[in-house]
């Protein structure tokens, strides 16, 4: 049977069958869902694993203990025992192989994050010591008279 | 001998019993029951606490996610950050209150100064008396349990994994915007480096190793935690689920999982 209505049915056809094969070959094989479905979880599966493999930078106080072990002791017997070494010298990475050395943050402004004197009713800022960096002796890095390992004990 | 009687009586019997299923038997514990009714059989669901009475505002957080996860130091994003507000009233005392909120640079060098920055250059200094309320909150992204920004992705590159974290897949993002636009807590970007949307994604690749997220071990004043809400004795459930906690923007519906302790009204 000749007939024009199976010219556009073939186009059709023919079309479709060229979106699949290109579907085909352009999304990845690992697409998929997880446990929340198609809603919320159509996607490339592996991309969690890429996330996983993510470079751990923040290595955590205990992994300095051993090597700085007169400074982890100084430090945790002091009020600043709360602070991650890390927040003062920077992320270890692959510290000692990579960098050997890490940075010691002894700029006024890094100190003032705490002790810039904000005495606001309701937050936990008003129970840390303060000062107003105009007026205690500008110009000086904190650490050339406070010792941040042992900040309570006397002044160098 | 077969009655009319007997005959429907136990034709009802029959029916009665055919009619039980056999799940009918099965005894449910609350995993199972919980299951059932989420389809939800996930082992964790990543959550997040933040207790506003504790944080100084210090920044610390917002230094080391932005050296953690990779996010250009200088540029003006970040995954998460902290606002200060400031709830003042006049000098003469009146009812009405003014409210004040900023965070310059996301707080990523904290606040080291009384004044707010008002935006467009403008600035303010209350004074001291005149401050009802002062305090710091920390915003990250809340893993919502109904994430609007994974709905609007149209390619399936913004996806919630099945403990919850809601990850974006970096090669398969086309960079539209979308979600950037849907997310009604503001905490996605584009990435000035690989032009695809960001956000915290609770440090996947640190919990997942059993590690604290970045700025969990940065707070010196516990001020964050992370937990696992399908743990009855995790710290953090034990809070959610006996303190008062609230949630950001819960008219959104969107359901989101960081809780706050100390929550106030201001805060938007
Ligand atoms: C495996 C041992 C080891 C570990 C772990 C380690 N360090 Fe070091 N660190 C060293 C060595 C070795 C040096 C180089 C000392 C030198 O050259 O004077 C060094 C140098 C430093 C310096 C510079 C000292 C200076 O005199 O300028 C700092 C700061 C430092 N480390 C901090 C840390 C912190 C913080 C951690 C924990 C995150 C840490 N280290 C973990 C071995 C270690
Ligand atoms: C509050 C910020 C702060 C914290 C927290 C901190 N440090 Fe330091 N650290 C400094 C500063 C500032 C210096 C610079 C040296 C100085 O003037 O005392 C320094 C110096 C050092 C040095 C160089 C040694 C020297 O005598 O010069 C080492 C090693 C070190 N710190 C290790 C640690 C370790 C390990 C921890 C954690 C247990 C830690 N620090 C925590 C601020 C800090
Ligand atoms: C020239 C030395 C010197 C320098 C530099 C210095 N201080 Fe002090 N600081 C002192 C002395 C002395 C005291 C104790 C006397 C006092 O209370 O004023 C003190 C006290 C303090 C106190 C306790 C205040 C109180 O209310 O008890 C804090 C907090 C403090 N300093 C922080 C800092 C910070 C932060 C910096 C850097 C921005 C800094 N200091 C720089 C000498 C110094």
């Amino acid at each position: 049977m000749k007939s024009h209505v199976w010219r556009p049915l073939y186009l059709a056809a023919g079309l479709l069958a060229l979106f699949l094969i290109a579907r085909y070959i352009y999304v990845p094989k690992d697409f998929g869902t997880g446990e929340r479905g198609y809603r919320y979880s159509f996607h490339r599966l592996g991309n969690e694993d890429e996330w996983k493999a993510f470079k751990v930078k923040y290595k955590g106080t205990e992994y300095c203990k051993d090597c700085h072990s007169d400074k982890y002791q100084q430090i945790m017997r002091s009020r600043h025992a709360i602070i991650s070494c890390e927040n003062c010298h920077g992320p270890a990475i692959d510290h000692p192989e990579n960098p050997a050395k890490l940075a010691k943050e002894t700029n006024r402004e890094h100190c003032l994050r705490c002790h810039f004197r904000l005495p606001y009713p309701t937050s936990g800022r008003s129970a840390i010591r303060g000062i107003y960096p105009g007026e205690h002796n500008p110009g000086a890095p904190c650490s050339a008279c406070h010792n941040p390992h042992k900040p309570q004990e006397g002044l160098r | 001998m077969i009655t009319r009687r007997k005959l429907i009586t136990n034709t009802l019997k029959g029916m009665a019993a055919l009619s039980l299923p056999a799940a009918a038997f099965e005894i449910l514990t609350p995993e199972r029951l919980n299951a059932i009714i989420y389809n939800d059989t996930a082992k964790v669901r990543y959550v997040f606490l933040v207790d506003t009475n504790k944080c100084v505002g210090c920044g610390l957080c917002v230094k080391a996610c932005k050296n953690e996860n990779e996010i250009p130091y200088e540029a003006n994003v970040t995954r998460t950050w902290v606002e200060r507000y400031i709830i003042t009233r006049d000098e003469r005392h009146e009812v009405l209150e003014k409210v004040f909120a900023d965070s310059p640079k996301g707080a990523r060098d904290g606040f080291i100064t009384g004044t707010i920055d008002l935006g467009h250059g403008n600035t303010y200094t209350p004074r001291k008396e005149d401050i009802d309320k002062a305090f710091f909150v920390p915003k990250l992204c809340n893993q919502c349990d109904n994430p609007a920004c994974v709905q609007v992705c149209p390619v399936g590159a913004t996806y919630q994994a099945d403990d919850g974290v809601v990850l974006i897949d970096r090669k398969w993002c086309i960079g539209c915007g979308y979600c950037v636009m849907g997310c009604p807590y503001g905490v996605r970007f584009f990435h000035p480096q690989h032009h695809v949307a960001d956000k915290c994604n609770f440090c996947y690749h640190r919990i997942k190793k059993g590690m604290k997220t970045a700025c969990v071990e940065a707070c010196p004043f516990g001020a964050r935690l992370i937990g696992n809400y399908k743990d009855p004795d995790d710290a953090v459930t034990r809070i959610i689920n006996t303190k008062r906690v609230g949630v950001l923007k819960e008219e959104f519906g969107t359901r989101p999982q960081v809780f706050y302790l100390g929550l106030s009204m201001e805060v938007r």
